[in-house]
């Protein structure tokens, strides 16, 4: 083992214990609500940049996969009361078949094609949901919690505990890929698919296992949303606010290191949160459009291209 | 359930609609079918000259119609304004710009919707005049007089854009600027300039079509994500760039929307043109026109 994976390991580990230790020692319910929000939208940035920071493909369709996410849980709930580590590998399951469907699809489109294509899913997923009765239809369901068991006090501190395992899956599968022939690969398509190909990159299979991967993630995620809110509606499941949301955490954060998303994500997430306590949602959405577009704009590279520039300058005035 | 009135019917006015999505097609047909910008802020502006529309009727009193056209100098100079920006930012920069250029448009659409919120609620709004709200029986058929009106406009602006692009020496230019930049720029032009100019006519033409918008239907400041499938459903099966190509491409999808709505109901209308944009990206992404092979 490298000593980079031994540091990632322990700050893991640090990162779990700290998380299980807040749900025995805090009380106070809001800072879970708040936190489990944060963790998802970190794990969905992570997820994201495998498939649209790696590989360049711009992905609209984060809500797709979180609201199949949301919907696998309904249906096994509704139908046999499946326990939440089965909606989530259920989950996983069902992304994963789902990114490797958009990617067939997807083969060889480019560019603007893929992500219009993308937003395309999202919605037809939504209206099949929204007219299937069974989990609803568009009024939406209501989802009882089951009885929480030990050591959680409550259901909201478990799955507080539950997404940040979630999180650090996602991390680890992340710098996994960047440091393998994987994220070489998909950088390599990434720069000039033409000429990737060319040189015995297999792009189509790598493509297709970068949406396999950022799809299992994704639905994952949304999993666990259900027991969440106890609540679940087409119209917010699908919304497209996720979508831009994700998106704009990730290109924030930079996607050329997996740690960019992350804090791309506790950055806007905190905002977020911060902003729908004290003004209202809608400036909180106001604020993240503005900062999209100044970071894409000014900061291409998001906050871990600048922190690199920073390094690099004072390299360079150090010789 | 089944009837042949039923169809006609259905016919008839997915006919009128599809002229109607056409004519809010044709901006999106030329800035991302003939200049290649990854107008996924389209319908946001569309919708964002909607509730300029709107704004006119409600405080002036103002003809939807006549609204449109007084807006129209207003989006042309916002037009000009988006694509300079979008080039000094992306294009001249090259490589990775096409990525973080649809990331733009996207975030742009974003902050129009939530401006839209926070100017005028989420309720949905709608424009008065005196063609809204009557029909014209034609034997069984009932069709409403604003669709008319949307398909007379909307012939009528394909018609001029047409003519525009084909007969006036700046439309051949936009349309050399689509066809081999590079030949244009060894002749001594600046195809920046021109791209410029058509990316502002391409946003000026909004402004009636967003007339038409609030006229067919009432807004509300999310419809512009519907429209994201309809405008790009039509672009891409028009294949990219084609006027007239637009028109049929967008009577096929109004009559597919109307039987689908008249035969399964009304949830299932915002699927078909997303659903239609799938099949036709996944199996003849040149469209039906297109101008590449």
């Amino acid at each position: 083992m490298k000593r980079s994976s031994i540091t990632f390991w322990v700050g893991a580990a640090v990162f779990l214990i700290a998380a299980l230790a807040m749900t025995q020692i805090v009380h106070n319910q809001y800072p879970f609500f708040a936190g489990y929000i944060i963790l998802q939208f970190i794990a969905l940035a992570v997820a994201w940049s495998i498939l649209g920071g790696y590989a360049g493909y711009v992905n609209f369709g984060t809500s797709a996969f979180y609201g199949v996410g949301v919907y696998g849980s309904v249906f096994l709930v509704k139908a046999f009361g499946a326990p939440l580590p089965l909606q989530i590998l259920a989950g996983a399951a069902i992304g994963a078949l789902m990114g490797l469907a958009l990617g067939l699809l997807t083969l060889r489109m480019q560019g603007i094609f893929f992500s219009i294509a993308t937003i395309a899913l999202t919605i037809v997923i939504e209206t099949t949901i929204t007219n299937w009765r069974y989990v609803g239809g568009a009024a939406g369901i209501q989802i009882q919690r089951p009885e929480v068991t030990a050591p959680f006090d409550s259901y909201v501190q478990m799955l507080f505990f539950v997404q940040a395992l979630l999180v650090v899956l996602a991390v680890a599968i992340s710098r996994y890929i960047q440091h393998s022939w994987i994220g070489r690969g998909l950088q390599a398509l990434r720069d000039d698919e033409l000429a990737a190909e060319c040189t015995g990159v297999p792009t189509l299979r790598l493509k297709l296992l970068a949406c396999v991967i950022s799809g299992a993630l994704m639905c994952a995620v949304g999993a666990p949303a259900a027991m969440y809110l106890q609540y679940a509606d087409p119209g917010s499941a699908f919304n497209l606010n996720y979508s831009v949301t994700t998106l704009a955490m990730s290109l924030i954060g930079g996607t050329a290191h997996w740690a960019g998303p992350i804090i791309g994500a506790i950055l806007l997430g905190t905002t977020q949160q911060v902003l729908t306590v004290t003004i209202s949602s809608e400036v909180n959405l106001l604020v993240l459009g503005l900062m999209l577009v100044l970071f894409v704009v000014g900061a291409p590279e998001g906050i871990v291209g600048l922190i690199y520039k920073l390094r690099g300058n004072r390299k360079e005035g150090e010789i | 359930m089944f009837s042949l009135d039923l169809l006609l019917d259905a016919v008839v006015i997915g006919v009128l609609l599809g002229c109607f999505y056409g004519a809010v097609s044709l901006g999106l047909s030329v800035s991302f079918g003939l200049l290649d910008v990854p107008h996924v802020a389209h319908p946001a502006f569309l919708v964002l000259a909607s509730y300029a529309v709107y704004f006119l009727n409600e405080q002036y009193a103002v003809d939807p119609l006549l609204a449109g056209l007084l807006i129209t100098p207003v989006f042309f100079l916002f037009g000009l304004a988006a694509y300079r920006l979008y080039y000094e930012t992306f294009e001249r920069r090259g490589s990775d710009a096409a990525v973080r250029g649809i990331a733009f448009f996207f975030g742009i659409a974003f902050i129009i919707e939530v401006l839209i919120i926070l100017q005028f609620g989420v309720d949905q709004r709608s424009v008065t005049a005196d063609y809204i709200g009557k029909a014209w029986r034609l034997g069984e058929i009932r069709i409403p007089y604003r669709l008319l009106v949307a398909f007379a406009v909307a012939t009528t602006l394909t018609i001029l854009l047409t003519l525009y692009l084909s007969r006036t020496f700046m439309g051949r230019a936009i349309r050399a600027v689509a066809q081999d930049e590079e030949a244009l720029r060894l002749m001594g032009t600046n195809p920046v300039k021109i791209k410029q100019w058509a990316f502002g006519i391409a946003t000026a033409v909004l402004g009636i079509s967003g007339a038409l918008l609030i006229i067919v239907a009432p807004v509300d400041p999310t419809l512009d994500r519907a429209y994201i499938g309809r405008t790009f459903c039509v672009v891409v099966m028009a294949g990219l760039g084609s006027m007239g190509g637009t028109l049929v491409a967008a009577i096929i999808l109004g009559v597919a929307e109307s039987i689908v709505l008249t035969m399964f109901g009304a949830s299932w209308a915002p699927a078909i043109s997303f659903a239609m944009l799938l099949g036709i990206l996944a199996v003849r992404p040149q469209g039906l026109f297109g101008r590449r092979s």
